[in-house]
């Protein structure tokens, strides 16, 4: 690296002297700017993709920018977006978030570019609208549900639940014979309260195949639909049974995360993400006694899925050609390598020529169980359908705080839900 | 054109009482900043309030968007809050400023210094107050309650409460806008010649009716400002709510300002107008009021 520095400032002052004749590559250096969310893990990766792709290709230079995430970032690369002023590349959401970006007017069509076809077609159709696909993955599947203490499991002798009256039978017996907190909860992010109702989709498709098509029509709502009336009843039945950390509403997500791995709490409703902030965090061996299990069902479960994240291609850009090129590599084999070696593996890639290492953490192997098997995982509904309500975090919160009890919170956020579609133009609202 | 202006001036001059003493040239500048900076946005908010807007695309709607607005779910305990947490602060202002004007402004030592101590937390941003507060206020590892705890008092769950949460931001924008408030009740109290206060004390008159006879009726101009000031402060704050709640736990400490924001977070872009046009007026038809009540009998 020292090296290349002293030679480029070199560069800069020799032309001055020999003039044209200059020893300078025989084209200037193309620069890209990549605008990248505020989290380690996005950060992280953004660079080493952009320095290994660099090391390949010293004629391109690629700046990464940070944006600040969540609801301020979705403002940001939307206003950005519209007044034309979007860096070349950025990373954002897939999924409905990607569907108000109004890809067709913003981004550039990657649909007949060869990369694509070693993306797989679950992963397109979540940042696809029309015609168009728009995105390439830059990060690894993840799946939601629950973390556990493995250790505390062989210690009372417990089995990885599948319904949710055994996993509530785990709590109680840990409940009895421990200090442990059966059941983190961090609503001082509130973010975080969401689990139990998100990664619950999977056992709402199962009960009631056709909810998200229904659901987006306008004709399905929650408080009305016995399955999805459950994914709301989750946190209110654990609340009411006294599960939760002493501190839950006000700890935050890194506080979830140290409890888990210190084991002050059994179970942690969580994203797989989270694994990569473990590492992080508290090492290599912190998540050796960490595993997961999809989040349980009536009778049953199966893994709810969330897609990567993905870098798009604003169409204000001057080098579409070299930010193609960028996501090509981006969406190859030695992508992968370079995102694995950065925050290690954290689940499978949508990128079908890349494969995983032999050993992975034990959380994420956990989860690759459900991806084997093609009925036992699903889709998040936010990937299936743009409509999600912006005040679910808070009606989460209130429920899970015991403030309102889960029809409630059910009315309430089909409200919030509604206006939402009437804000997105969906028509049956 | 030309032959219109004479008229025009004739009239301006007519209806204005106070004479310009400047060419129209002269206010050229400062009327382009006020049209570009002023007079475009608040005309273009009122239209964008009645646009179902994306960023990417607008469209008429006419007043859909004040319907949405009054069919938010937490509007009404957005209102209360708006309206408990802008007298309070108010009032505490006042009461606590005048209190320490009246100490700030006796014969203590170090009075200079004591003065602009309480001016400190002025000059400190909202935010870092709001994320220092929101550590202080945690119910187990917060300072406040384990100070309450080392005297066996057993600390109120400030920010975790929901009925408490939005009277403890209210507390810390006390503490916070409290200096403002001195700083202009001092003023107030050094305005009110000494003579008053002889005469009194010579027909024997006690402390406290010095205060209630003398002081307060003749800083009543301080008195209005600081009202004034504070409650237009209270009901349009956001910032302090923001960085220690976010509205929460739950809605429960939810203003007017941050359903707004919340709105305009999740790209309801026309939405969020309309609610801040309602906000507008809201504050205009409370304050208003209030004011001219105020600023009566005023020279």
């Amino acid at each position: 690296m020292k090296t290349t520095r002293t030679f480029r400032s070199l560069s800069l002052a020799l032309p001055a002297f020999i003039g044209a004749t200059a020893i300078a590559s025989s084209h200037d250096p193309v620069e890209l700017s990549l605008l990248s969310d505020n989290s380690p893990n996005s950060v992280a990766v953004a660079n080493a993709l952009v320095a290994a792709y660099q090391e390949r290709n010293p004629n391109v230079e690629i700046s990464v920018e940070i944006r600040p995430g969540g609801s301020e970032g979705d403002n940001i690369v939307r206003t950005r977006l519209a007044t034309g002023s979007m860096t070349d590349l950025f990373i954002y959401n897939s999924g409905s978030l990607m569907q108000a970006l109004n890809p067709s007017r913003t981004l550039v069509d990657l649909s007949d570019e060869d990369f694509m076809e070693r993306i797989s077609p679950s992963y397109q159709s979540v940042v696809a609208q029309g015609e168009g696909v728009y995105g390439v993955p830059f990060e690894a599947g993840m799946g939601g549900g629950i973390f556990y203490n493995r250790g505390l499991y062989e210690e009372l002798d417990l089995e990885v639940p599948t319904t949710w009256d055994a996993f509530m039978e785990n709590n109680a017996i840990i409940d009895a014979q421990t200090d442990v907190a059966p059941v983190i909860g961090t609503f001082g992010e509130t973010w975080t309260a969401q689990l139990f109702f998100l990664a619950d989709f999977y056992n709402v498709q199962q009960q009631d195949p056709d909810f998200a098509e229904e659901f987006t029509a306008g004709n399905r709502q929650f408080a009305n639909s016995e399955a999805a009336l459950n994914s709301f009843r989750r946190i209110q039945e654990v609340h009411e049974a006294g599960y939760f950390n002493s501190d839950y509403e006000s700890a935050g997500y890194e506080d979830g995360l140290r409890m888990l791995v210190e084991g002050e709490g059994a179970h942690y409703p969580m994203l797989t993400f989270a694994v990569s902030a473990m590492l992080d965090n508290f090492g290599e061996e912190s998540v050796e006694n960490i595993g997961f299990f999809a989040q349980p069902g009536d009778d049953g479960n199966g893994l709810t899925v969330w897609m990567p994240g993905s870098m798009y291609i604003a169409n204000t850009s001057d080098h579409t050609d070299e930010a193609k090129d960028f996501l090509a590599f981006v969406a190859s084999t030695e992508g992968c390598e370079a995102i694995v070696e950065t925050i290690g593996a954290a689940g499978p890639f949508l990128i079908e020529t890349c494969g995983l290492p032999d050993t992975v953490p034990q959380p994420v192997a956990d989860m690759l169980v459900y991806f084997q098997d093609s009925d036992r995982n699903a889709p998040a509904l936010e990937f299936l359908s743009p409509v999600k309500g912006p005040s679910l975090e808070q009606i989460m919160v209130e429920i899970g705080s015991g403030f309102r009890d889960a029809q409630s919170g059910a009315e309430l956020y089909d409200r919030d839900v509604s206006r939402q579609a009437r804000q997105l133009g969906l028509s049956g609202w | 054109m030309n032959r219109h202006k004479p008229d025009v001036r004739i009239r301006k001059t007519k209806s204005v009482s106070i004479q310009s003493y400047y060419p129209m040239w002269f206010f050229l500048p400062a009327g382009m900043i006020y049209g570009l900076m002023f007079l475009v946005p608040t005309v273009a908010s009122f239209y964008f309030s009645m646009t179902h807007w994306t960023l990417f695309d607008q469209r008429f709607i006419g007043l859909d968007n004040y319907r949405e607005f009054f069919n938010e779910p937490f509007l009404l305990k957005g209102l209360i809050n708006t309206f408990l947490f802008g007298f309070t602060t108010s009032a505490g202002k006042v009461v606590l400023g005048m209190a320490l004007a009246v100490l700030l402004t006796s014969n203590i030592y170090f009075r200079g210094l004591l003065r602009s101590m309480v001016f400190f937390p002025v000059l400190v941003s909202t935010i870092g107050i709001g994320i220092t507060f929101t550590m202080l206020m945690d119910p187990n590892s917060g300072l406040i309650n384990q100070a309450l705890a080392a005297i066996g008092v057993d600390g109120p769950r400030w920010l975790i409460d929901p009925d408490l949460a939005i009277f403890s931001v209210a507390l810390v924008e006390i503490w916070r806008g409290v200096g403002l408030a001195t700083l202009i009740m001092i003023a107030g109290l050094a305005a009110i010649p000494t003579d008053f206060y002889e005469a009194a004390r010579l027909d024997g008159a006690t402390a406290w009716q010095q205060f209630w006879r003398i002081t307060l009726p003749l800083s009543r101009p301080a008195i209005a400002t600081v009202t004034t000031l504070s409650l237009i402060d209270g009901l349009r704050t956001f910032d302090l709510v923001w960085a220690m709640t976010r509205g929460g736990p739950g809605f429960a400490s939810d203003v007017l300002a941050s359903v707004i924001y919340k709105q305009y977070q999740a790209g309801f872009y026309g939405l969020s107008t309309a609610g801040n046009v309602i906000l507008f007026v809201v504050i205009a038809v409370v304050a208003l009021p209030i004011v001219a009540y105020l600023n009566r009998e005023e020279r």
